[in-house]
């Protein structure tokens, strides 16, 4: 019997770890049904990025305020789990403290010294990222796709990560040997005079309870990511390194388009010939993007990579004037409809079944895409390098090449640009008039 | 004004058997529209001051496909493109210098991989290298101590990282430059990028060139400088629309360095 803590231990860690492993091959599955994009080169650069950007915070800290509170957050997040280490190696073994064993106390006082201040800072950072979504109301947190799910999601990290801090201080403040030790116990020896009074037995008592509900609470939060805004913990390293290099107003040539373009071109090509043998039709089914699968999987991996905290909206010039575009709306109806399909895959034995919805219309309407007037601003915005823009102008081009649906303003810009050369209907013989007038 | 511009084509310099050291891709706006075709003579006047040996395409010139590819036209884009590399590499052009952020853009990014690869330099750009080769002079003259603001073009700014070109510019008229709320990589747009300029905006409270405007009236500048043809209309419209415009112009940097000298 009393090994059974220790067994119990054991299986919730494996289910705890199982059940996320299950869900990041579905994300993993998911996220490849993007189109492929070559990614290969300039991998030295790619590095740079991730260190710089995910694991430097060099954009987050561009807002002062909220960068700061947030490497604090970071920075206690990394390094307060290699408490969970010894929390881990505690619980399958039935050690107690298990470092402390080994390590000279001066040493052990330290490191749980030092996690004991972050714990502290995170509490309090976490609660001011609390009051300014709740009570400050900053405006990026009250945009129109900010309801519901999304801003309940928030809330929820918030107070997770709240009461993760409170367990680990609270083991700390109730475990006698750990406070008669005197080392290391900078916050914790505060909040044991709480429970002063209490016996040996109500104070292990509390202590278990705590130790239980912190390792409890980290692997419930360990699942709880796949559910929530919160995946950037792990995937904006990968983001980040996946990340745009060219210049932001660098636009993809459609290779597809320029293969027909060259053939158009070429007066040496026979229009009636049949394609060489061996050679598949290379024209793709679709140009441009109407679903999430006509999107690149890098696309695909930002929408997973988003956490929602509309720094790309607050610069949006059209959100800004209130027009309907939120370049994090984007992100978030992309991730929906990703997982809505993923969902049919898994209800269709591995298949898509079409189910008469897409992403466009049903989660992005046109009226967004014909507000964005391609700035850039979102791009830069981004902490981790997410492209939404990339994502827009794939759904003009599906738009405009497939449905000739762009508005009717554009379709004359266009037809002026085929006839005569320039968007306005001006004749390109014209062109050098301005040298005499 | 003395109208004794010389403007030489591509198709002169070929007669002589002669090559421009650069040439000067006027753009659609630049060729077109009134206010633009002034930013365009101004631009002019300066190269022939400095004695630039440059030409125009004329009427070999066609649109970038800018436009039509920022609002998902991708074939009229590659055929304008394809059209456009065909003559520019039949002239054996080299460089290329542009006052429209948005042809900058383009050539300089999109056509590489088409088959057209220029030195592509934004105008300011290219006045700043003047300048340092001392080819060109700039007085502060009627801008000394005058307050600039300068708006930064997206396709500039932010999507090319030119910052400080058009900037040094501006301070060497001895002009008193001060900064919106929002600038480099965090200027707001003027609302006309992404084919914009070619539509009535969607519906909201507010248009994007009014949000841009109070944002540089905020600093109570002289003059707005920018750097592009379709920011200085947006940003004209916006003063217009905030009943400012006597009290403050809308020039371009070209402008404003020929207007200091009185070209």
């Amino acid at each position: 019997m009393e090994y059974l803590p220790n067994i119990l231990f054991g299986i919730i860690l494996v289910l705890g770890i199982g059940f996320f492993t299950k869900n990041v091959k579905k994300l993993i599955r998911n996220i490849k049904l993007g189109h492929d994009v070559d990614v290969s080169d300039n991998k030295l650069q790619r590095w740079k990025n991730m260190v710089m950007i995910a694991l430097g915070q060099s954009k987050m800290v561009r807002r002062p305020i909220a960068g700061i509170l947030h490497v604090i957050v970071y920075v206690g997040f990394i390094i307060i789990n290699i408490e969970v280490l010894e929390i881990i190696i505690d619980g399958l073994f039935g050690t107690h403290r298990i470092f402390s064993t080994f390590l000279p106390e001066s040493v052990y006082g330290f490191l749980i010294g030092s996690f004991e201040i972050l714990a502290a800072l995170v509490f309090i950072s976490v609660i001011i990222f609390w009051a300014r979504r709740n009570i400050i109301k900053l405006q990026r947190f009250w945009k129109a796709e900010m309801t519901s799910w999304p801003k309940n999601d928030g809330n929820l990290i918030l107070y997770f990560e709240m009461v993760l801090m409170t367990l680990f201080l609270v083991m700390n403040a109730t475990d006698v040997h750990f406070q008669e030790m005197n080392s290391g116990n900078i916050i914790s020896q505060h909040i044991a005079t709480w429970f002063s009074g209490l016996s040996e037995n109500t104070l292990h008592f509390i202590e278990r309870a705590a130790w239980w509900l912190h390792i409890l609470g980290i692997l419930v939060f360990l699942n709880y990511l796949y559910f929530s805004k919160h995946l950037h913990i792990l995937l904006a390293f990968p983001n980040t390194y996946y990340g745009k290099l060219t210049p932001k107003g660098q636009f993809n040539n459609v290779e597809a388009v320029t293969k027909e373009v060259k053939m158009m071109m070429d007066p040496n090509v026979d229009p009636f010939a049949a394609p060489p043998e061996g050679v598949e039709n290379t024209v793709p089914a679709k140009f441009g993007a109407s679903d999430v699968q006509d999107l690149s999987w890098v696309n695909l991996l930002n929408a997973y990579t988003c956490t929602e905290c509309g720094r790309c909206t607050s610069e949006c010039p059209a959100n800004q004037t209130g027009k309907k575009l939120s370049p994090r709306k984007i992100m978030m109806d992309t991730r929906d409809r990703l997982e809505e399909v993923g969902k049919n895959i898994d209800a269709n034995k591995g298949e898509f079944k079409p189910d008469g919805k897409q992403l466009l219309d049903d989660y992005i309407t046109r009226e967004e895409l014909w507000a964005c007037t391609s700035c850039s601003a979102c791009v830069e915005a981004c902490p981790v390098s997410i492209d939404p823009l990339s994502i827009i102008l794939d759904m003009r081009r599906y738009l405009v090449m497939e449905q000739s649906a762009a508005p009717m303003e554009l379709n004359n810009m266009m037809t002026n640009i085929e006839n005569n050369g320039a968007p306005w209907p001006y004749n390109q013989m014209d062109r050098l008039n301005w040298k005499n007038e | 004004m003395s109208e004794t511009i010389k403007v030489p084509t591509m198709a002169e310099y070929m007669a002589q058997g002669k090559q421009p050291e650069v040439l000067f891709w006027v753009g659609c706006a630049g060729s077109f529209d009134d206010r633009a075709k002034k930013i365009t003579k101004a631009f002019v006047k300066l190269l022939n001051k400095a004695n630039v040996e440059f030409a125009v395409l004329g009427t070999e010139e066609s649109c970038t496909g800018d436009p039509a590819k920022r609002a998902g036209n991708e074939f009229l884009f590659q055929m304008q493109a394809v059209t456009n590399i065909e003559v520019l590499n039949a002239y054996e052009v080299k460089k290329i210098v542009t006052a429209c952020p948005h042809c900058f853009n383009t050539i300089k990014n999109e056509y590489p991989e088409l088959g057209g690869n220029y030195q592509v330099m934004h105008h300011t750009q290219f006045l700043k290298t003047l300048l340092d080769e001392g080819r060109l002079t700039i007085e502060g003259g009627k801008f000394k101590g005058k307050r600039i603001t300068f708006h930064d073009p997206c396709y500039l700014g932010r999507a090319n990282n030119v910052y400080e070109a058009p900037r040094e510019l501006i301070q060497k008229l001895e002009a008193e430059l001060v900064e919106m709320k929002n600038c480099r990589r965090n200027g707001l747009c003027c609302g006309a990028g992404g084919a914009q300029m070619f539509k009535e905006p969607e519906k909201g409270d507010k248009d994007v060139n009014v949000e841009r405007t109070e944002q540089a009236l905020d600093v109570k500048p002289e003059i707005i400088a920018a750097g592009c043809p379709f920011c200085n209309t947006m940003m004209t419209d916006g003063v217009k629309a905030k009943e400012k415009e006597s009290d403050v112009a809308v020039m371009d940097v070209a402008e404003l360095i020929a207007n200091a000298e009185d070209l």
